[in-house]
């Protein structure tokens, strides 16, 4: 995974809540058996018409936001299905961070396993940074991880919380199962008290 | 450990399963049950793979492919080829692994979240995770069951555990009786337009109250499903005689003397008196209809009687807007009775609504009956024992005499990721859990309602008042 410290890059404003998994990748691209390559087909629905070609309204088919790496979106991004297919998209597009005033429990954590950043911040700032994002290529946002701070184009900071363990995985890129086989110590002294304590829990043998 | 002070269903079952607390408070939690199928584990075996590690514990895991598989003709090839690799990569992986996997040809095929608590898998005081959100279906046996995503699925495989924090406690209580003509289904749906779809973020539901404990094992594991419509990590309702009754025998459950021991524990398992909730809400069964959605969002949903709402009347511009959007999407208008839309499809199956209770239900309904003109309905039976089970019963004589297609097992046209799609512009009434734009299709329009509501709309071609449909046997 790759490490996220800071970031400066043009953001992409969304302003749209509940902005669901079948809306970031529909189940029809869920096909594949790669991580990579779903880029093409982020928000497929709002990206493309129904022949396939642009919408040209649509905020990640005009410049400069089609290189944006910054996504600011209304509340409960990420609602709906568990697919991680929505955060390999928005990686394969080029999105490293996306900033809302919530998000659905399972989105939130999938972000970090996959090197995104998601922030929290309250729908009046998020109102505020979607202002500054509208100004194109030259507003610039950039986000902080290590200080924890959004930066706005004309300097302000604005502060965001994070949890400390998740902010330490993705500063320093590190892989969860890597820490979790450290404790393997501690899983072996669980599952042989566990089989004392339930012994009637049944193995799944031959189905 | 808190053993003293009064402590939740979800606290109890958490507790139990803490390998480890890490210093800031993020614990390393034990899962007991791992379901895997074929749409979120490529990515899993394959990271497994690249690192050489092996499966922990293939003894707690099991496998099948639900998503892809068509309903009909399973004695052939899949046709569609990257549906084909994504089911043969699954087969491909558990063989390497050493996972116990049910084959698409088995009679006990189905639904993951079907198949679970029908095989025994699904047991009480367990944690049970899977690569779907709708994972929360297994917590109406009191579990702690909740969906999770491919990075996790490989961490569930290699460690046998996930780094979790705890959720808060979240009790939604139904009091009272349902009226006749309401189930499980408009239960759920009622709570979601109570709370809203952000509404149990970050929380564990936890489903209490007489209205529940009167619910049926099925009408349970309804009503936990959309959980995560309603945002919630996971929902739970206490263990109790019905659940016992439902796992006595199943094949994966514990047996005899070991089923004594089981009970026993799970006996200790309901809420303390006195615990703590971080929020409740209380809902009155009595005041609960027959629900169907308007929009495209589960909470975007109002009784059968009522008609669509004016986006005009919304406290704020943003709501306005995407109210308006999905009337537009939805191709409603405001003040349009909901009894007045005519549907195209009547889909009746997901992991939601497609047990036998589900298409008895159904059935009761289009006994006697045809499917209106013009109308496509379809069956699609959550597993091939419930298929079985149905046949056994002659349900599926009721539902082919009335001009319904009856199908193999599968998730279908839930998502559309099989060949059962709808059309663009097709509009649906729909057992499922999602009406997100495009879920059922490019372009489908999806109504969500319980089974007798879908076939009442099947056989009358519009969103109808199952209760005036029924009116002789619910009186
Ligand atoms: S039936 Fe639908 S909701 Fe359930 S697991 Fe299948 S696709 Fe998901």
């Amino acid at each position: 995974m790759d490490k996220f410290t800071t970031l400066t890059a043009v953001a992409a404003p969304l302003p749209l809540a509940n902005v669901d998994t079948d809306k970031i990748i529909p189940a029809r691209f869920l096909k594949t058996i790669k991580r990579s390559g779903l880029g093409v087909h982020l928000f497929d629905t709002l990206r493309y018409d129904a022949d396939g070609a642009e919408r040209p309204d649509f905020v990640l088919n005009r410049e400069p936001y089609r290189g944006a790496q910054i996504l600011i979106a209304h509340e409960n991004f990420g609602c709906g299905s568990s697919r991680e297919h929505a955060p390999w998209a928005l990686l394969d597009f080029g999105i490293r961070c996306v900033i809302a005033p919530d998000f659905a429990d399972i989105f939130y954590n999938n972000c970090f396993k996959n090197g995104i950043l998601p922030v929290r911040l309250p729908r009046d700032v998020c109102d505020a940074l979607m202002g500054d994002a509208a100004l194109g290529g030259n507003a610039r946002l950039t986000v902080d991880l290590q200080r924890q701070v959004v930066v706005r184009p004309n300097g302000e900071e604005i502060g965001f919380e994070i949890d400390p363990f998740r902010r330490h995985s993705l500063l320093e890129g590190l892989d969860d199962i890597g820490q979790t086989l450290a404790h393997a110590a501690s899983i072996d002294g669980y599952e042989a008290a566990r089989a004392k304590a339930r012994p009637w829990l049944p193995a799944i043998d031959a189905v | 450990m808190t053993t003293d002070a009064p402590r939740t269903l979800f606290d109890k079952v958490w507790d139990s399963h803490v390998v480890e607390r890490l210093p800031d408070g993020t614990c390393i939690l034990y899962i007991d049950r791992h379901l895997v199928h074929e749409v979120t584990s490529p990515q899993a075996f394959e990271g497994l793979r690249m690192a050489g590690r092996r499966v922990r514990r293939p003894d707690a895991t099991v496998a099948v492919a639900d998503h892809n598989v068509p309903t009909e003709a399973r004695d052939r090839p899949i046709e569609e080829p990257e549906s084909r690799l994504q089911v043969a990569t699954l087969e491909e992986n558990v063989h390497a692994f050493g996972v116990p996997y049910i084959p698409v040809r088995d009679v006990r095929q189905g639904i993951v979240h079907v198949i679970g608590p029908e095989l025994g898998i699904s047991l009480p005081g367990t944690t049970i995770v899977c690569g779907d959100s709708h994972t929360s279906t297994h917590g109406a046996l009191g579990a702690l069951a909740f969906g999770i995503g491919t990075s996790e699925v490989e961490h569930v495989l290699a460690t046998q555990t996930l780094l979790q924090k705890p959720a808060k406690n979240m009790l939604v209580r139904v009091d009272g009786r349902l009226p006749a003509g309401t189930t499980a289904k408009d239960m759920v749906l009622a709570i979601i337009g109570r709370i809203g779809t952000a509404g149990g973020t970050g929380h564990v539901i936890e489903y209490a109250g007489e209205a529940v404990r009167a619910l049926d094992m099925a009408g349970r594991l309804t009503v936990c499903n959309m959980s995560i419509e309603a945002g919630a990590r996971a929902g739970m309702i206490a263990p109790d005689e019905t659940t016992f009754a439902y796992l006595r025998g199943r094949p994966h459950a514990p047996q005899g003397q070991a089923f004594q021991e089981a009970v026993a524990w799970w006996r200790t398992l309901p809420s303390d008196p006195g615990a703590h909730y971080d929020r409740t809400v209380v809902l009155d069964a009595a005041e609960i209809a027959p629900m169907v959605t308007w929009g495209t969002s589960p909470e975007a949903v109002v009784p059968i009687t009522g008609s669509v709402p004016d986006p005009e009347a919304a406290p704020d511009e943003a709501q306005r807007a995407q109210m308006r959007r999905m009337l537009d999407y939805m191709d409603l208008r405001p003040g349009q009775r909901m009894q007045d839309v005519a549907v195209d499809v009547v889909f009746i199956g997901s992991c939601t609504n497609s047990r036998i209770e589900d298409l008895r239900a159904a059935a009761d309904v289009v006994r006697g009956r045809r499917v209106a003109d013009g109308v496509r309905a379809m069956v699609v039976p959550g597993s091939g024992l419930v298929k079985q089970a149905a046949e056994q019963e002659g349900l599926d004589r009721i539902f082919r005499e009335a001009g319904f297609e009856w199908r193999e097992a599968g998730c279908s046209m839930c998502l559309g990721m099989n060949p059962d799609k709808l059309k663009p512009g097709q509009r649906c009434a729909s057992t499922s859990n999602r009406n997100f734009e495009g879920r059922q299709g490019p372009g489908g329009r999806t109504h969500l309602l319980s089974p007798a509501m879908a076939a009442a709309a099947a056989v009358t071609g519009r969103l109808s008042d199952v209760r005036e449909i029924a009116g002789r046997e619910m009186a």
